[in-house]
């Protein structure tokens, strides 16, 4: 308990993970709600390489981390933008609504 | 050693807490805030193990850019009006058990892989990149990102580039009844096109249509 190793790392990133997926799928709110667990998913994926980075006295999990890092920030602007584009046309955001491709 | 126990849990704990509340927060805005403080004490946690640079990165880059992206969104449309109970949708929606099924299903095989990767046998004692205790880790991670994984860098820095592209693309609009300047139009103004001498009949006038 006291002594601080990689699985409590490991752990929190897990159950960080298993929030994100659930925040998706019990959604019946609007789609940015969705695109923040997708957040939380790609969080919990930095704490797990940068837990392991440091396990194994290894850079090369921050450097990844790093590049996660971007492309989470690029997923959340591409998805903003095109929930932006949508609110514009149908005028709502809510996930039960959008139903236009029958899936 | 029971200092570092005790941030850990302390940090970890309010990462978790906050986590649940950004699913299950009826306001968007509220959930942004909570998304916000996440991150802010998973950065923590990453300054605690001796991850600083990506600490710092983390709180520039997700609550810096991201969220206020986030906020921004969510206050410019009115969702935040949307109350809707969390499980209660207006249709019937068949997803909620099967969501639950499967995501405590990830938790325990993400618990169960931990427990497993603890008591393998040992494979290889091998040696991975230098640690060394002397440089900061900034200088570790400039060591290497700017020499071996160069590569990566320039093509995170395009996909940055083709993000910020698409956005604009994607709420790019043109609007009517808006008057604008157009310096190809004024530009190419010939004498011509806008000018013209007529000869006008005496006491007579002249009838201008335009």
């Amino acid at each position: 308990m006291i002594e601080i190793g990689l699985g409590h790392y490991l752990t929190l990133g897990a159950i960080i993970f298993s929030l994100g997926t659930l925040g998706i799928f019990l959604n019946r709110k609007n789609v940015i709600v969705i695109l923040m667990s997708i957040e939380l998913i790609l969080l919990a994926v930095n704490i797990n390489l940068v837990s392991f980075s440091i396990y194994l006295q290894d850079i090369t999990g921050q450097i990844f981390t790093m590049l996660i890092l971007t492309v989470a920030a690029a997923e959340a602007a591409i998805g903003l933008a095109i929930i932006v584009s949508y609110y514009r046309n149908k005028g709502s955001i809510r996930v039960e609504e959008i139903d236009e491709m029958k899936g | 050693m029971i200092a570092h126990a005790f941030f850990f849990y302390f940090f970890s704990l309010i990462a978790i807490i906050s986590a649940i509340m950004v699913i299950v927060s009826r306001n968007t805005v509220h959930a942004v805030f909570f998304l916000i403080l996440d991150f802010i004490s998973i950065a923590c946690l990453f300054i605690m193990i001796g991850a600083e640079f990506l600490g710092m990165m983390m709180l520039i880059v997700y609550v810096g850019a991201v969220a206020v992206l986030f906020l921004f969104v969510v206050m410019l449309m009115n969702v935040t009006e949307q109350k809707l109970s969390w499980f209660r949708g207006s249709k019937k929606s068949g997803h909620i058990p099967t969501g639950l099924v499967i995501g405590s299903v990830i938790l325990l095989e993400l618990v169960v892989i931990v427990g497993g990767w603890k008591y393998r046998d040992t494979f290889s004692e091998t040696k991975f990149l230098s640690f060394d205790e002397n440089f900061t880790n900034t200088h570790l991670i400039g060591n290497v990102m700017y020499t071996e994984y160069i590569h990566l860098f320039q093509i995170s820095g395009i996909i940055l580039l083709l993000s910020m592209v698409g956005a604009i693309v994607l709420t790019y609009r043109k609007r009517e009844g808006v008057k604008k300047q157009s310096y190809f139009k004024q530009v190419a103004r010939e004498r011509e096109d806008s000018v013209e001498l007529v000869d006008v009949e005496f006491e007579k006038g002249i009838k201008i249509d335009d």
